[in-house]
């Protein structure tokens, strides 16, 4: 069973309704809170590491699979391996995410490892959310790394958002695009404050023939947090790959973006943005003239830019 | 009412000070059409910035239905009332079309009521509403989202600098009849800079801006034959100093 701690942070981390239908495994202290499998998806416990096997049947179409994590015990250092076998043509949205409510002294700390095989013409939207919260000193250290195979004609969208909570984040995101026409986007959210530190490494690799890939990565750093963003995208096949980092500093934060492009093909085509600066004058004073004072207008552009 | 008095505005220039605003006064009733056209450099965007709150005036007063606002910030001027819509309107990253008219509103407006203000400002609502206002618009798509937050705002004064600007003839014919709509039913003040003979043929009244003094004042039918006679004729009224 879980406490209302738990409860509270499971609903911000993972989107779960308390009537939420689909495939479901529960992580909370390090241990398996709850499991339910649906006739297309099986979650089966790893037997060599903690972690767990999810699959799902080929041609499954708009099955749901939640596997949040919450941790509230003190001082806990969590390590799981979560893979996922996506079958051929499966069609399915995976919410993940994991939670930290730490009020003492002591850091907690959960370090997950996903790893995706995904099937040809399979579809997958994936989300995951990072937060913390408590008031202890103890930090709360998140280290996700996900790490994607994606074969002929797959789709893939990562979706990451870590808004506040974490003090310290290094989290690493591979993508390899083996098969033709592969498609992979990420979006990226993160919103720093205090002293709290993050750091963000991606390497999409483009094998196939005709994949694409859409790099966005939109952070806020306020106070005095850091942040480091190192996009890496290699076109090794007539390929497409668009890069485009934003990030809103504010008070004394220090943001370092350092985006690569690699071709290793005369029709690979990469691009890459990157933009650090303040919120514009002008876009305080649009949002005071239809009524809101600075501060109401800086949090709406925040909320906007990190939507 | 609105009441301005003895305003004047100076920026540094070199050693000394220019005038941008030179001790103008000027009395708007409520519910008129004033439109406010004149040489560039002539004071017109300073003055509606100033009634804005966005420049401080350096001298007179600013009175809006009897309170002094001279020295209110633009968000408590907005408050009050008052609108403006920008002639160079900015961008924002993430932020949605339907996201600025509901923060115009103050209230959720809901889809229908939303594109009714994009309609009137001759936007497709449907494909526009959930659009952000970034770099993909263009900047006539960006300057009539402007106008349709101002119309959301449905303030008692609303001041618009040179909406015309950067418009198409086919939005720009659909945004005249918004303003005269407004007009017709007595909705509200309204205050445009324009050079453009439609907009000056709608209003009320035509104020003639130069060197940071009001030149000429009139109805529309008085002053818009004087403009166009001394622009065809010998000399035009519009350039600054009166200079050929």
């Amino acid at each position: 069973m879980l406490n209302d701690i738990q409860k509270h942070i499971l609903e911000v981390v993972s989107g779960m309704a308390a009537d939420a239908s689909g495939a479901i495994n529960i992580r909370a202290d390090g241990k398996k809170a709850y499991r339910s499998n649906t006739p297309n998806v099986q979650i089966e416990s790893k037997t060599d590491k903690d972690g767990i096997d999810i699959f799902v049947k080929p041609h499954t179409t708009s099955d749901h699979v939640y596997i949040p994590v919450v941790i509230t015990e003190e001082g806990l250092h969590d390590t799981v391996y979560n893979d996922f076998y996506i079958g051929e043509g499966a069609v399915v949205t995976i919410n993940a995410g994991c939670g930290i409510h730490n009020c003492s002294g002591c850091d907690s700390e959960h370090e997950g490892i996903h790893t995706f095989h995904v099937g040809k013409n399979a579809q997958v939207t994936y989300s995951e959310i990072h937060y913390g919260e408590g008031e202890g000193e103890g930090k709360r250290i998140l280290n996700p790394q996900t790490i994607l195979y994606l074969e002929e004609g797959a789709k893939v969208t990562l979706e990451t958002t870590q808004i506040r909570g974490v003090d310290d984040t290094k989290r690493y995101t591979k993508a390899v695009l083996m098969g033709d026409h592969a498609e992979f986007t990420v979006q990226e959210k993160l919103l720093t404050h205090g002293n709290q530190k993050a750091e963000s490494e991606m390497d999409v690799v483009l094998d196939g023939k005709d994949c694409r890939t859409q790099v966005i990565s939109r952070s806020v750093a306020q106070d005095e947090s850091t942040q480091i963003f190192y996009p890496r995208v290699v076109g090794n096949n007539a390929c497409f790959g668009h890069v485009q980092c934003d990030s809103i500093i504010m008070g004394k934060a220090k943001v370092r973006s350092i985006p690569e492009i690699s071709c290793n093909h005369v029709d690979a085509s990469l691009v890459h943005e990157a933009a650090i600066g303040k919120i514009a004058g002008d876009q305080i004073l649009k949002l005071q003239t239809l009524g809101l004072s600075y501060e109401e207008a800086e949090e709406k552009i925040l909320e906007g830019f990190l939507r | 009412m609105l009441e301005i008095k003895n305003l004047c505005y100076t920026v540094p220039d070199g050693n000394s000070q220019k005038g941008i605003l030179d001790h103008l006064s000027l009395t708007i009733p409520d519910k008129r059409f004033v439109v406010i056209t004149g040489p560039n450099g002539g004071g017109k965007t300073t003055l509606a910035r100033s009634i804005m709150g966005i420049n401080q005036p350096t001298d007179g007063s600013i009175l809006w239905n009897g309170t002094d606002i001279t020295n209110l910030s633009v968000s408590d001027r907005a408050k009050l009332g008052i609108s403006y819509g920008f002639q160079q309107p900015p961008r924002f990253k993430g932020m949605r079309v339907r996201d600025l008219l509901n923060i115009a509103a103050g209230e959720d407006l809901g889809h229908d009521v939303a594109c009714s203000y994009l309609t009137q400002v001759g936007l497709c609502a449907r494909d526009y509403v959930d659009r952000d206002v970034d770099g993909s618009l263009s900047g006539g798509e960006v300057k009539r989202i402007e106008i349709a937050t101002v119309l959301a705002r449905r303030s008692e004064l609303m001041i618009f600098d040179e909406p015309e600007a950067g418009i198409d003839l086919w939005s720009f014919a659909r945004l005249t009849e918004t303003f005269q709509a407004i007009h017709d039913k007595k909705e509200s003040t309204i205050i445009i800079i324009s050079h453009q003979e439609r907009i000056i043929r709608l209003a009320d009244e035509i104020i003639l801006l130069a060197n940071g003094q009001i030149s000429d004042r009139g109805a529309a039918d008085e002053i818009y034959p004087k403009l166009m006679g001394m622009t065809v004729g010998n000399c035009n009224k519009l350039e600054v100093n009166q200079k050929c």
